[in-house]
């Protein structure tokens, strides 16, 4: 394949149009969440700037970026200013796999909707929600705050606790779709998502994402109740507004993920692919918001207890019986190309 | 089996959650929504006035005296039918905590609270009420009470004569 102008331009239209996407839908999310969560409590939520309160997240990043950028005096100035973007950038990165549409026709050029289809997106996904938590762990030791560094404690042993049943809950994926490949696992799932074959698996990976983007009942690492705002107590201005988008740009992400692993990522009757996977991801958006309306956040020995002796081989046993169960099939399947 | 109940009592708690999300919020939009408040809501304080039209409040102090932040102060007079009245009457309302425990006390219904929430100011000292900003023209909520008329002293009319009154008994007369 020749890098013409024209694949150069359409990459480049393909970026831009993501990262307009993503950094917008994260401000709404903000917005939407203030509003859900409003409407759970009997309240209205913000309503005041510009019609029916739309314009609240412009106001918001007007006042982010006119903050102060306060930087303890203790801190580790470098490792300080670098968790933010630590936190923020992995999570933009992982929809560089993600298909959000089906592939489009642009100037007699088969144009995937998808960043980088790599023969391994859901390892690089996989290193890259291990790479996020170092933002959290950084933020939290560069704080030299006591809460800050309890809530970067915190933040890895989440990470232990969770990812190895997420990962392992993705691995019948795998084997249904023989492929790493996210766009071959959207394709695998053509006629029938792979909810309908692993529902247990989907499961285990919807509360391991739950952890993942350490919203309510997993937000152990922030715990505002216990540690302040956990990890990202010293913060303000922008800095803080990076790890706090780089938390929407995550739900936005997982939610994506969750869609092309179990849900069959963009494919949908009648709407446009792009329609479908906005609408299953916003579902997932919304559920995540819903779920933290009504949990109430578990104990630090709770998640650790829920991650190794439920999840975890809950998902080793999901393994065997669909190792089984498509060994006894034979090479059957359907959906392997 | 307890992990179905748990997952019952999870389910229960969305179904609840968003059985809330769909009700009407109880949020009342106070700039431009304003709620009536009922008629004994304790807001600005105010002195009354007789139905007669003469100044209930007869300076006694029991007030001031009751008041738990010491927000109210006054200077006593008398006319000169013996009739007493306040000099000065000062309500701070930046101290004031509209408990209502000046107008319990008050023993001539002077001093009584208003529903009139909006007491809002720029200026402290604005908040500091002098009599001439306290004092109305009507009864407020009493509005056929006049003090003097039940007192029974000899002020406003001989004794003996005041409503709900009997004549003065003349002891040498009261014999079993």
């Amino acid at each position: 394949m020749t890098a013409s102008t024209v694949d150069i331009a359409l990459f480049a239209a393909k970026l831009g149009m993501i990262f307009f996407v993503i950094l917008t839908l994260a401000a709404y999310l903000v917005f939407a969440e203030r509003k859900v969560l409003a409407w759970i409590q009997d309240r209205k939520g913000p309503n005041r700037v510009g019609p029916l309160g739309l314009l609240q997240p412009l106001a918001d990043l007007i006042k982010l970026l006119t903050k102060e950028d306060f930087c303890p005096i203790a801190a580790d100035k470098w490792l300080f200013y670098l968790a933010p973007a630590m936190a923020a950038i992995p999570a933009i990165l992982t929809f560089a796999v993600i298909p959000f549409g089906a592939p489009v026709t642009i100037a007699g050029r088969r144009v995937p909707m998808l960043v980088a289809d790599l023969n391994v997106g859901l390892l690089f996904f996989l290193a890259l929600s291990s790479i996020a938590v170092y933002g959290v762990a950084i933020g939290g030791w560069a704080s030299n705050s006591k809460y800050s560094l309890l809530g970067g404690i915190r933040g890895l042993a989440q990470l232990i606790s969770y990812e190895l049943s997420m990962g392992l809950s993705l691995v019948p994926v795998v084997m249904l779709a023989r492929s790493f490949s996210l766009a071959d696992i959207v394709a695998a799932q053509a006629t029938i998502p792979f909810v309908v074959y692993q529902p247990l698996a989907f499961l285990i990976f919807l509360i391991s994402i739950t952890a993942e983007c350490k919203r309510i009942p997993f937000d152990i690492p922030e715990a505002e109740g216990e540690l302040v705002a956990g990890f990202h107590t010293e913060y303000s201005g922008m800095r803080f507004g990076l790890f706090f988008v780089g938390e929407y740009i995550n739900i936005i992400v997982l939610g994506g993920l969750a869609t092309t692993f179990f849900l069959g990522g963009w494919h949908g009757p009648f709407l446009a692919p792009v329609i479908w996977f906005s609408l299953k991801t916003l579902a997932f958006a919304f559920f995540f918001i819903w779920m933290r309306g009504t949990l109430p956040r578990l104990r630090y020995d709770q998640l650790m207890h829920l991650g190794w002796k439920v999840l975890t081989p809950l998902a080793l046993a999901n393994i065997l019986v669909t190792g089984w169960w498509l060994a006894l099939r034979g090479d059957m399947m359907p959906l392997s190309r | 089996m307890p992990i179905l109940s748990d997952i019952k009592a999870i389910l229960g708690g969305f179904r609840i959650t968003l059985a809330h999300m769909l009700r009407r919020p109880v949020t009342i939009q106070y700039p431009e929504e304003k709620r009536t408040p009922y008629p004994r809501y304790r807001a600005r304080i105010v002195l009354t006035r007789d139905p007669d039209g003469g100044e209930r409040c007869v300076a006694c102090y029991l007030c001031s005296a009751a008041c738990p932040v010491d927000c109210i102060s006054m200077q006593a007079a008398e006319r000169k039918d013996g009739r007493r009245y306040a000099a000065w009457f000062r309500i701070n309302f930046s101290r004031c905590i509209f408990c209502g425990l000046c107008a319990e006390a008050c023993p001539t219904l002077a001093i009584q609270m208003t529903p009139d929430y909006e007491i809002c100011k720029r200026d402290i000292m604005d908040l500091v009420y002098e009599k001439e900003d306290l004092l109305i023209d009507g009864c407020g909520k009493d509005d056929s009470y006049n003090f003097y008329r039940h007192a029974g002293i000899a002020v406003t009319q001989p004794r003996g004569e005041g409503v709900e009154e009997k004549p003065p008994v003349d002891a040498r007369s009261l014999m079993p």
